[in-house]
């Protein structure tokens, strides 16, 4: 497949890196101010190192994308709320080229998933984002597989950063503000971590498996959501003398999204260490299925990019 | 109540990942007082998926057999808790009582926020009238002094089907106190 890659953020990188180890070449390539345009196929190695070097990844303007040869739009500009623009912009221009899209931005599909599958049934597109939710985890093509309606609730931990933060606090008695800031040093957590610890990262993917499960219906709006930033140690530590421990975990049921610090047995499923996430999926006929991994980073994201767009050949 | 640690982890039970959400139960204990009995009784418990909650180690008491009686509580996941008794019971240890909890449900919360100011009695007792629970156990932790955020854990004993009515009451009782809830994970009730 040829494909266009809208933002220059580590997962677009990560999928103009990897494209052709998954048979796919990359055609367009923008960030927000430039874009590099090759029908033959873009060399990814000299992109990137002008991107690296000049903060700009060709000469073209990123308008030239959308008048180039492709067959897949690769949206992963950042994630923005409310009206998701210009991300939704993006997917809906694709979309009314018959064009196919797969998102790593998570705005179109929890701020306006209605509004998105409205664009795909008038295409002749797809539009697929396993990216959004969990990473690399196939948390997405799992509930495809099982069919929405065997899956009665979806929980987990679904942000690395909330996680390392509770789970070195836990291990070593730390405080919150200190293990922040070595989160940032290690690049586990942005300088603006309010997306992290609040739990809005979170609560975006939940909303998207709220959507999923349910056939849309929800936004950000109807999530409950809390952050970690009001636990403190010492929580941790009356929750460890019980056998338990905190974590950030992330609920979808039918009733709504709910995002927020639960206590869950300190040796159990859900209490992944470090940036793992897992995802907990119950079924009607099949128990409870884990899956964990990584769920979040350049590479292990594109995994998922990648794995949508073989899925659409 | 001292509470302890399951030492061993419960690995069987993350492997199968069966049925539903764990519960709390009580089983009553007795015996030998020789050094070790105490620890060799637990590992049944702890090798077949339990989760040790707290231990009340009856000493001075005997039972009618001259023995010592011993109170665990754990959780485990529904379909365990015989496996466990039977493993107690093949492990040479008696059990006096099990499965006849002293409520139906147990469950632990922790409140974080300005404890002192909000009257930690006070909470207490609201909880316990507006919910129809009672407070079994509770622990405070205040390690930056009373001005800073501090922390307690209420475990508390409510009637079969009232956890979630439990909860409810706790998060109202937190809110007008300007205290935080960290709720328990109810797997099951999804």
């Amino acid at each position: 497949m040829r494909l266009a890659v809208l933002g220059a953020g580590a997962v677009g990188r990560s999928v103009l890196d990897l494209a052709d180890d998954y048979g796919h070449s990359v055609t367009a390539f923008a960030d927000s101010g430039s874009a590099a345009v090759d029908p033959g196929g873009l060399v990814p190695d000299p992109v990137l190192r002008r991107k690296e070097r000049d903060d700009v990844v060709g000469d073209d303007d990123p308008e030239a994308v959308f008048d180039a040869d492709y067959d897949v739009l690769v949206e992963a500009t950042p994630t923005t709320l409310g009206d998701a623009e210009p991300g939704f912009t993006h997917v809906r221009r694709a979309l009314e080229a018959d064009r196919h899209v797969v998102l790593a931005n998570k705005g179109p599909v929890a701020e306006r998933y209605d509004d998105l599958r409205a664009l795909e049934r008038e295409s002749a597109g797809e539009v697929r984002f396993e990216a959004t939710v969990g990473g690399a985890i196939p948390v997405l093509s799992a509930i495809h597989d099982f069919g929405p309606d065997h899956i009665t609730a979806a929980r987990g931990v679904l942000n690395g950063t909330a996680n390392f933060v509770l789970s070195r606090m836990a291990a070593e008695g730390l405080d919150y503000e200190h293990v922040l800031r070595e989160a940032q040093d290690l690049g586990v957590a942005e300088a603006d971590p309010t997306f992290d610890v609040e739990g809005t990262d979170a609560a975006l993917k939940c909303v998207i498996l709220a959507n999923v499960l349910n056939g849309g219906g929800f936004s950000l709006d109807d999530a409950e959501v809390e952050g970690i930033t009001t636990v403190p140690t010492s929580a941790l530590d009356l929750a460890a003398e019980d056998g338990r421990t905190v974590r950030l975990i992330g609920e979808a049921r039918p009733d709504g999204v709910r995002v927020g610090p639960r206590l869950v047995p300190q040796h159990g499923t859900l209490a992944v260490s470090g940036t793992q996430n897992i995802v907990q999926l119950e079924t009607t006929h099949a128990g409870r299925l884990n899956i964990s991994g990584r769920g979040a980073g350049g590479p292990e994201t594109a995994t998922a990019v990648l794995s949508d767009v073989s899925r659409l050949e | 109540m001292t509470g302890v640690d399951a030492g061993t982890e419960p690995e069987e039970m993350e492997a199968d990942g069966s049925g539903d959400g764990p519960q709390a139960h009580t089983v009553r204990l007795e015996l030998v007082d020789e050094p070790g009995e105490l620890l060799a009784a637990l590992h049944p418990i702890a090798d077949n998926g339990g989760n040790l909650l707290s231990i009340l180690h009856e000493r001075g008491n005997l039972t009618p057999r001259g023995h010592i009686p011993v109170e665990v509580d754990f959780e485990c996941p529904p379909d365990r808790f015989d496996t466990i008794v039977e493993a107690l019971r093949d492990g040479g240890v008696n059990v006096i009582q099990a499965g006849a909890e002293r409520y139906g449900e147990e469950v632990v919360v922790l409140l974080t926020g300005d404890l002192v100011d909000a009257d930690l009695s006070d909470v207490v007792r609201s909880v316990e009238s507006g919910a129809q629970a009672t407070v079994t156990d509770l622990s405070l932790s205040a390690p930056e002094g009373p001005d800073e955020a501090a922390s307690a854990r209420l475990r508390l004993g409510t009637r079969s089907g009232r956890t979630e009515a439990t909860l409810a009451t706790v998060r109202e009782v937190a809110s007008a106190k300007n205290l935080h809830v960290v709720e328990p994970l109810t797997e099951g009730s999804a």
